[in-house]
């Protein structure tokens, strides 16, 4: 418990890119949005961490993740990374209208209750502008599927964007939304009043994190489970 | 502790040979496999269900009960018996069938099967396989503890005034093992009513099996039957033995690599680092096993998979011949030594029947005579007592 106390002031940020080249403009995105948080977090006395997964060195692995079930162990620590965060950066190229292959590969492979809650920054990158919406039309239901708190401002940089000054505005603006998010303390409250109430499994990586909370024994499969019935229908 | 083997029943082209068995030598094979079994000293041998090629369980009494005609000691069972598409009814009918049949050496793992079309064939919906899986239980429990049930739920017909019969045999239920990855509900059951609670434990990360166990054992104490030690844990496990550590590689590689089970994806040799496979010398395999302990506590059965992946049926018997003579009495050597005080034997027939009676002769239920309409009513036995409230069909 001591160790939670002692970190809790701190604002662990674990970033995710799915970008294709060494360094590749997806990256340099996550690093402005990571450089625009330390700054903020500076400025407000608040400690932050940050740690970045590259998904391109775990492409064979996450490909035999998917066809076999079998979690190789530079995806476990990808996942373990994940589910030790305070915040999520999500990052990824947009090639052909779409996240890219290798950025949902790893987000099909995450347990399913691994973000509850977690603030997320969603960003792309993108050879033109016409990508602009993937990020709200896709990545936004992507992480309403995982119940996230995805940041109200998206960061998107397609092509001329790079040339613009309202990219830097906009990174300032998503900084400060996630650590507003992280520094609120929303996710642990949420877990916390509310954890038992999402029914989880026992795949659950928050779970082992200490999140979100002992399951709820009183639900109506557990009552079922313990001899009682369901009302019939 | 038990040892034994459990099948899922494949039917596979073997890599080596390039045959592929016909369903008629595959079934004989099973039998074989079986008999053997308890010949090289195993205890358990259990068969899996399934209702579409290229399997070919899909009556698992019938075949266990041919086996029981050929074997004089060692325990049948299932892996598993599906609880969401067989009606509890017949479960309960068949396998206490069975168990009589088999004088006693019968249990059963219930699973909900992993075959998503299997569902609507049999006419459920998968959408509500957990609250099916664990309703048709508690019916399958009542079924073989009451010898008069009225029930009503959402998933079956209801009941009134039904007896299941034959009861089973001495009035003592075959144990029921509950089988399950990642659902804390089936846990819950096992710990409810004090049955097993079997991990597969054949795909790992081990973390979530051992979560899983961890919380069965402390939900069996929270209801009351024992210490969270003394929890009756199974697990799965598959091996392939050798001479040696090489050989057993260079034999077993062609299969692994044709296997569907296994991905086509990672090597074997990832394989055998991540997950319970365990291909090499006797000693591998024992200290391999021996490593499943020290992950889940103390355990009361371990079951191997061994004639899968189109291994013709010789290799399959040498393998339980290595098996037997080689790994098994080290094992039940090394796990005894190692053994916490306390710790629950895997319940059998003859202790089920002792922990119920103690030195009382069982009861053997003898019905009444039939009285002209087949309903046997509140009073199906000479010895049933009671009789309270059941409402009678209209005749």
């Amino acid at each position: 418990m001591s160790d939670t106390a002692q970190t809790s002031d701190r604002v662990r940020v674990v970033a995710i890119s799915a970008g294709m080249s060494d360094s590749s403009s997806t990256r340099m995105l996550v690093d402005r949005l990571l450089a625009a948080l330390h700054t903020q977090a500076k400025e407000s006395g608040r400690e932050l961490s940050a740690q970045v997964v590259e998904l391109r060195p775990l492409a064979a692995e996450l490909a035999q993740t998917v066809t076999s079930g079998l979690v190789g162990p530079r995806v476990q620590d990808a996942l373990d990374t994940l589910a030790g965060a305070d915040a999520v950066i999500a990052a990824t190229p947009v090639y052909r209208a779409g996240v890219s292959g290798l950025f949902k590969m790893f987000f099909d492979v995450i347990e399913g209750d691994v973000l509850l809650a977690m603030p997320v920054a969603l960003l792309a990158t993108a050879g033109t502008p016409r990508h602009a919406l993937v990020v709200d039309d896709q990545m936004r239901a992507l992480f309403a599927y995982f119940r996230a708190l995805s940041a109200p401002t998206s960061l998107f940089a397609g092509g001329p964007d790079w040339g613009s000054a309202s990219l830097s505005t906009r990174t300032e603006r998503v900084a400060a939304e996630l650590l507003a998010l992280a520094e609120s303390r929303v996710r642990p409250r949420i877990l916390g009043t509310a954890g038992a109430h999402y029914r989880h499994t026992f795949d659950g990586a928050a779970d082992a994190a200490g999140t979100p909370g002992s399951l709820d024994l009183g639900s109506d499969l557990m009552r079922l489970a313990t001899g009682g019935s369901l009302d019939p229908e | 502790m038990q040892f034994g083997i459990f099948s899922v029943s494949d039917i596979t082209r073997d890599p080596v040979s390039g045959d592929t068995p016909s369903e008629a030598e595959r079934i004989r094979a099973a039998v074989r496999i079986a008999v053997k079994a308890e010949e090289v000293g195993l205890d358990v041998f259990a068969i899996g269900e399934h209702h579409n090629p290229p399997f070919f369980s899909s009556s698992p009494t019938t075949l266990l009960a041919a086996i029981a005609a050929q074997t004089q000691r060692i325990v049948l069972s299932t892996s598993t018996t599906l609880i969401t598409t067989n009606d509890p009814v017949r479960i309960a009918e068949e396998y206490a069938m069975l168990q009589h049949l088999a004088e006693g050496r019968v249990d059963l793992m219930l699973g909900r099967g992993n075959t998503a079309p299997v569902y609507p064939w049999f006419g459920k919906d998968i959408r509500e396989g957990l609250p099916l899986a664990l309703e048709n239980y508690n019916l399958l429990h009542r079924l073989w503890t009451e010898d008069v049930v009225d029930w009503e739920g959402r998933y079956r017909t209801a009941l009134q005034g039904f007896t299941s019969i034959p009861r089973p045999l001495d009035d003592v239920p075959p144990f029921v093992w509950h089988g399950s990855i990642r659902t804390p509900e089936i846990a819950e059951q096992a710990a409810y009513y004090g049955d097993g609670f079997f991990a597969n434990n054949i795909f790992w990360p081990k973390q979530h099996f051992q979560r899983l166990v961890q919380f069965y054992r402390q939900r069996f104490a929270h209801y009351g039957h024992g210490t969270p030690e003394q929890a009756v844990v199974g697990l799965g496990g598959q091996a392939y033995i050798a001479k040696t550590s090489q050989q057993a590689k260079a034999e077993f590689r062609p299969y692994f690599d044709a296997a569907p089970v296994y991905g086509n994806g990672p090597s074997m040799e990832e394989y055998l680092a991540q997950t319970p496979l365990s291909v090499g010398s006797p000693q591998e395999i024992i200290d391999k096993t021996l490593s499943f302990r020290e992950t889940f506590g103390d355990y009361q059965r371990q079951l191997f998979l061994m004639d899968h992946a189109g291994l013709p049926l010789g290799t399959v018997l040498d393998q339980l011949e290595l098996l037997g003579s080689e790994v098994i009495p080290v094992l039940r050597r090394e796990m005894a030594a190692r053994r916490a005080p306390g710790v629950a034997e895997a319940p059998t027939h003859a202790s089920l029947v002792h922990a119920k009676y103690g030195n009382v002769e069982p009861r053997q239920p003898r019905p009444n005579p039939n009285r002209g309409d087949n309903v046997t009513g509140t009073s199906p036995y000479q010895d049933t007592e009671g009789g309270a409230g059941v409402q009678y069909p209209a005749l």
